[in-house]
């Protein structure tokens, strides 16, 4: 049989200019090369966002290209770890959205005064910021005492500096003003202490606190929640995924329980839509069937 | 070109009146979808967006996470997120902030060039700081078009100096011919040869 061999103009330019498919073809190979290699799956992860901090870990190490990255990451477990960083870490800041914290507190607070015992979930907990937020808030309604709040994160490392509740002392200022913003009932300042260079939180908030690792891509749910706060975490997967994990939410609310995410996210297009009502503009969920 | 690719418009300081001068003058009919990054404090709600649609026959969203990107649609990036894209979707993100900036102009410009390729049109208005111009050049490199306004028409000129200069072969317009540019461009791409610089 004989193989006509095509003469293949060699592209121009380096490879950050290639074009977009075979772009998505590297990040996809590199993806699976990782969870093959080292069981870490972002496979289904929002692909430009993905695609965006591949670049700049290129970048910060001197590659020029995704096929560069790939070969170090397969043969480098160092590489692997930063890159593990890079892919997993989710940024956010206390009482980020003061919005919604007001809303929590008029919507949310009287139908929970009405359980003997509240459940929380705070999944993809990140570095902690959120999980301090409702547990201040929860103080000040008077409902800490009979709450537990389970915060996971897919990521060891963020969960080991969200329970050692320290957060720089130079975001304190921004903190204070979302505090304020968010309907904080008293001084900001009396939960936490400067100490270490940073601000150390009150161990009382993290008394009611369960801090442990849970993979949203591939575990279980693992208890009946009255409240699972998501907020900003679904944004970085793909709608395959969200769809997923929407299901496992929906299969971890009580009846009546409340499902919290974050103010650009929605329900629209999810198979779950019609088994929640909206209980606030902003993207607070109520489960009612 | 048989896809409407996408227009990119970024903005900061004075960037209201410069935008509802171009979404204004715009036909209710135009082709491709259009994404406006406009730095503003990170508490502001989707005025910008109600504001807009007041003057505007496009259909103005404040954008939400996954929207799809329709034509004659324009999408807002929503304040203290990063507005991507990736096969004809939004794609929101809580990254960092970029050279202080959330929404990033230059981010989303980035997203926008290694999505459309040569489908993509960056537009840089008026603002006081140079993100855009990364981005622009971004566009620009993949085969995407960049349209800079005239920094003499700019309330802040800073912005679209700095996009000039990081892109010598952008089309630099007065704020007043460009959406009649970006109509020929994108509803009659077949006169768009023409190279200006």
């Amino acid at each position: 049989m004989a193989v006509q061999i095509e003469t293949v103009r060699p592209k121009q330019g380096d490879a950050a200019d290639a074009k977009p498919d075979l772009e998505r073809i590297e990040v996809e190979l590199l993806l699976e090369g990782v969870y093959r290699q080292y069981g870490f799956d972002f496979r289904s992860y929002a692909y430009a966002s993905i695609r965006r901090r591949l670049w700049k870990r290129i970048e910060s190490e001197g590659l020029t290209s995704l096929s560069a990255l790939q070969e170090r990451v397969l043969h480098e477990p160092e590489m692997m770890e930063k890159l593990l960083l890079d892919l997993s870490i989710n940024v956010t800041a206390m009482f980020r959205d003061p919005g919604f914290y007001v809303a929590f507190r008029e919507k949310v607070i009287p139908m929970l005064r009405t359980y003997p015992f509240i459940r929380l979930w705070h999944a993809g907990c990140s570095t902690g910021e959120e999980v301090f937020s409702m547990a201040i808030l929860l103080k000040e309604e008077g409902l800490y005492e009979r709450s537990r709040i389970y915060a996971t994160d897919i990521n060891e490392v963020v969960l080991q500096r969200a329970k050692g509740g320290i957060f720089p002392i130079d975001r304190m200022q921004e903190y204070t003003d979302n505090y304020i913003r968010a309907g904080g009932k008293s001084s900001f300042s009396e939960y936490y202490t400067a100490k270490y260079g940073g601000a150390l939180f009150s161990p009382s908030l993290t008394k009611n606190v369960v801090f442990s690792q849970h993979n949203l891509v591939t575990d279980k749910s693992f208890s009946e929640f009255n409240v699972i706060l998501c907020r900003n975490v679904l944004i970085y997967f793909d709608k395959e995924l969200q769809t997923k994990v929407h299901e496992l939410f929906y299969g971890s609310l009580s009846m009546f329980g409340l499902l919290c995410l974050g103010s650009k996210e929605s329900m629209r297009f999810m198979r779950y839509e019609q088994c929640y009502e909206q209980v606030s503009g902003e993207k607070i969920y109520r489960k009612v069937k | 070109m048989t896809t409407p690719g996408v227009v990119a418009i970024g903005t900061s300081w004075g960037g209201l009146s410069a935008l509802g001068r171009i979404l204004s003058s715009l036909p209710g009919d135009f082709r491709s979808p259009i994404i406006v990054v406009q730095h503003r404090s990170k508490d502001s709600d989707n005025l910008l967006a109600k504001l807009l649609q007041d003057i505007s026959d496009l259909k103005i969203h404040e954008a939400e996470d996954k929207d799809t990107l329709l034509p004659s649609h324009v999408y807002v990036a929503p304040a203290d997120y990063h507005l991507l894209v990736d096969a004809g979707e939004v794609s929101l993100t809580v990254d960092a902030p970029f050279r202080y900036s959330r929404p990033s102009i230059d981010v989303a410009f980035e997203s926008v060039a290694r999505s459309f390729g040569s489908a993509a049109i960056g537009v840089v208005l008026t603002g006081a700081n140079d993100d855009g111009a990364r981005g622009l050049a971004r566009i620009i490199a993949l085969g995407g078009q960049g349209i800079v306004e005239d920094p003499k028409t700019a309330e802040m000129p800073v912005m679209p100096e700095a996009a000039k200069r990081a892109s010598p072969s952008a089309e630099v317009l007065p704020l007043q011919d460009i959406p009649a540019r970006l109509v020929r461009m994108v509803n009659a791409p077949g006169q768009m040869k023409r190279k200006a610089g």
